[in-house]
């Protein structure tokens, strides 16, 4: 067997922690929308690729990326809140399939609103010349971008983390997720909370795909397969647990970054092997309610 | 203070709560009594707002609730304990009891009502940071109607507080509802446990197949033993 060098494998991780970032940030909106809203969210997706576009207008006009970074969350949430409010909430109660279809639906829609706006064809976008280059630990070069995003990714899910577990808000939404009728008879107008939160878990998307824009391109589509990337770690972290899709998004995120060195054949698979075995041997994913598991 | 006209509801086709009218007065106790099934607390949730299709009319205090949305009634001062253990899984015991005043005016003097409510409870005061769904039955009982009446509201909704609770915790409980209705609350109680609950009622209406089919000053009832056999044994 041939040595591998190990500055090698520090840098597939690192780039695996990265793409893992982006796992987590997706995962988190979509199930903290399942969670709450008990929908699964397959617009989701589309919100990300929304996100990058709107991040890279924004770029293209004020030429300032932290700008741009903060514009994208509110620009996501003003399309979340009428998203659930006129799309989502007159379907509440019915059948699961309504808003499995009309999310689904809104996807297309907006991907194909991007294409119209912004063309079939990718966006180049880089990272900005402050985050360029590498930082190096002995002799070992790591992409500033990418540390970036893990530094900011950490900082979101503390302040995430922070909202959840600290604040009166985060109460009703601990709350919310497993007797909303309490929390509504306690006097707390929970349509008015299931809005916030969709707005919240689309505005991450929004910034998840912004910041995966300089490392995996901007194109209409790009939502597509982060989507199911994302499905695939809310199910094995467990839906509707937080701590579960960072675990599950940076892991995966690292095995999919080693997999596609090593084994470049089935770094497509890996993730979908990952899962069925924690299924067979966890139903409801390694931090998930066993009343999921159905 | 809560006026009932004509409530119906029901649950997909079924028609559970049939033209359904009581009234109870500011201060007073009133039982709803009635057999498993007779729509007891489908009719409190109608009340509430929680049973979708509903007709009728409610009033509490001055206005008219029954359409508007469940967290509406709150603001009016309407409090509402479900049957069965309705105590937030996750949230230790002094969140749960935080929940009841997130939405309330109250909330600036959340430490105040929460030493307060420790004092009538000892049970919950030993353990606020526990977990709460590792209480006991009892102790959950005593949290939800803790958390309901944190708020301080004029009107309590109590939906068979006693299941399932050993006698000794029963009797406390009731006792304490005696001192909430002598503090001013307005308590509608619905319970299996005929006898306790007459003792400390004014009157009570009895359900059958969801509709009224009897009513009555509490005193009465409690000595009518045959009325109690027909519509009240299991
Ligand atoms: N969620 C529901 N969906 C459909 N039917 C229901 C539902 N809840 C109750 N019912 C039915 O409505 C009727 C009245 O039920 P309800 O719970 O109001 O009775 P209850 O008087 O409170 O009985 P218990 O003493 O057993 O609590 C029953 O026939 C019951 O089966
Ligand atoms: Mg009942």
């Amino acid at each position: 067997m041939t040595e591998i060098p190990f500055d090698l494998i520090a840098l597939q991780v690192l780039t695996g922690l990265a793409l893992g970032c982006i796992y987590v940030l997706v995962a988190t909106g979509l199930t903290l929308i399942f969670g709450l809203l008990n929908i699964v969210n397959f617009a989701h997706g589309a919100f990300y690729a929304a996100g990058a576009y709107l991040g890279v207008f924004a770029f293209t006009y004020t030429g300032n990326f932290w700008l741009s970074l903060v514009a994208v969350p509110f620009g996501m949430a003003l399309i979340g809140l009428p998203t659930e409010r006129f799309l989502l909430r007159p379907v509440y109660g019915r059948d699961p399939s309504y808003p499995l279809l009309l999310t689904f639906g809104l996807g297309y829609v907006i991907v194909e609103l991007i294409r119209i706006a912004f063309g079939t064809d990718g966006i180049p976008f880089n990272a900005p010349a402050a985050l360029k280059g590498s930082l190096f630990f002995g002799d070992i070069a790591f992409p500033r971008y990418r540390l970036f995003v893990m530094a900011f990714t950490a900082a979101l899910l503390a302040g995430l983390w922070f909202l959840i577990e600290k604040t009166s808000f985060g109460l009703i939404i601990r709350a919310g997720a497993r007797n909303p009728e309490i929390v509504s008879v306690l006097g707390v107008d929970t349509s008015r909370v299931w809005m916030l939160i969709f707005a919240l878990g689309t505005a991450v998307a929004g910034v998840a795909g912004f910041l995966a824009a300089p490392m995996r391109g901007v194109i209409p589509e790009m939502g597509v397969t982060v989507l199911i990337e994302a499905f695939v770690i809310t199910v094995v972290g467990g839906m509707g647990s937080l701590p579960g899709a960072v675990i599950a998004g940076l892991s995966m995120g690292v095995v999919v970054s080693l997999t596609s060195y090593f084994a470049a054949d089935y770094s497509n698979v890996v993730m979908f092997a990952i899962m069925a075995a924690v299924l067979l041997v966890r139903p409801q994913g390694l931090l998930g309610r066993p009343e999921f598991a159905r | 203070m809560l006026k009932v006209d004509k409530l119906n509801a029901w649950y997909g086709r079924s028609h559970v709560v049939q033209d359904v009218s009581f009234e109870v007065a500011p201060s007073e106790i009133v039982t709803l009594l009635g057999r498993n099934g007779a729509g007891k607390s489908t009719t409190i949730r109608s009340i509430m707002g929680l049973v979708a299709k509903r007709t009728g009319s409610v009033i509490f205090g001055t206005g008219e609730v029954l359409a508007a949305p469940s967290w509406k009634r709150f603001e009016a001062g309407l409090a509402y304990v479900p049957e069965h253990r309705s105590i937030v899984p996750g949230l230790t015991v002094l969140e749960n009891l935080r929940l009841g005043l997130i939405a309330s005016p109250l909330k600036r003097n959340e430490h105040a009502i929460i030493d307060e409510i420790a004092e009538t409870f000892p049970r919950l005061k030993q353990r606020l940071s526990q977990e709460a769904v590792t209480l006991s039955g009892g102790e959950q009982q005593m949290l939800a109607i803790a958390r309901a009446v944190a708020s301080k509201p004029a009107m309590i909704l109590l939906d068979e507080p006693s299941e399932g609770i050993m006698p000794v915790l029963v009797d406390e409980m009731f006792e304490y509802f005696d001192r909430l209705r002598g503090q001013g609350t307005t308590i509608l109680l619905i319970e299996q446990n005929v006898e306790i609950a007459l003792r400390i009622s004014d009157r009570a209406y009895i359900l059958d197949q969801g509709a009224i089919v009897h009513q009555g000053s509490a005193r009465d009832l409690l000595a009518d033993r045959e009325i109690q056999e027909r519509y009240c044994s299991v």
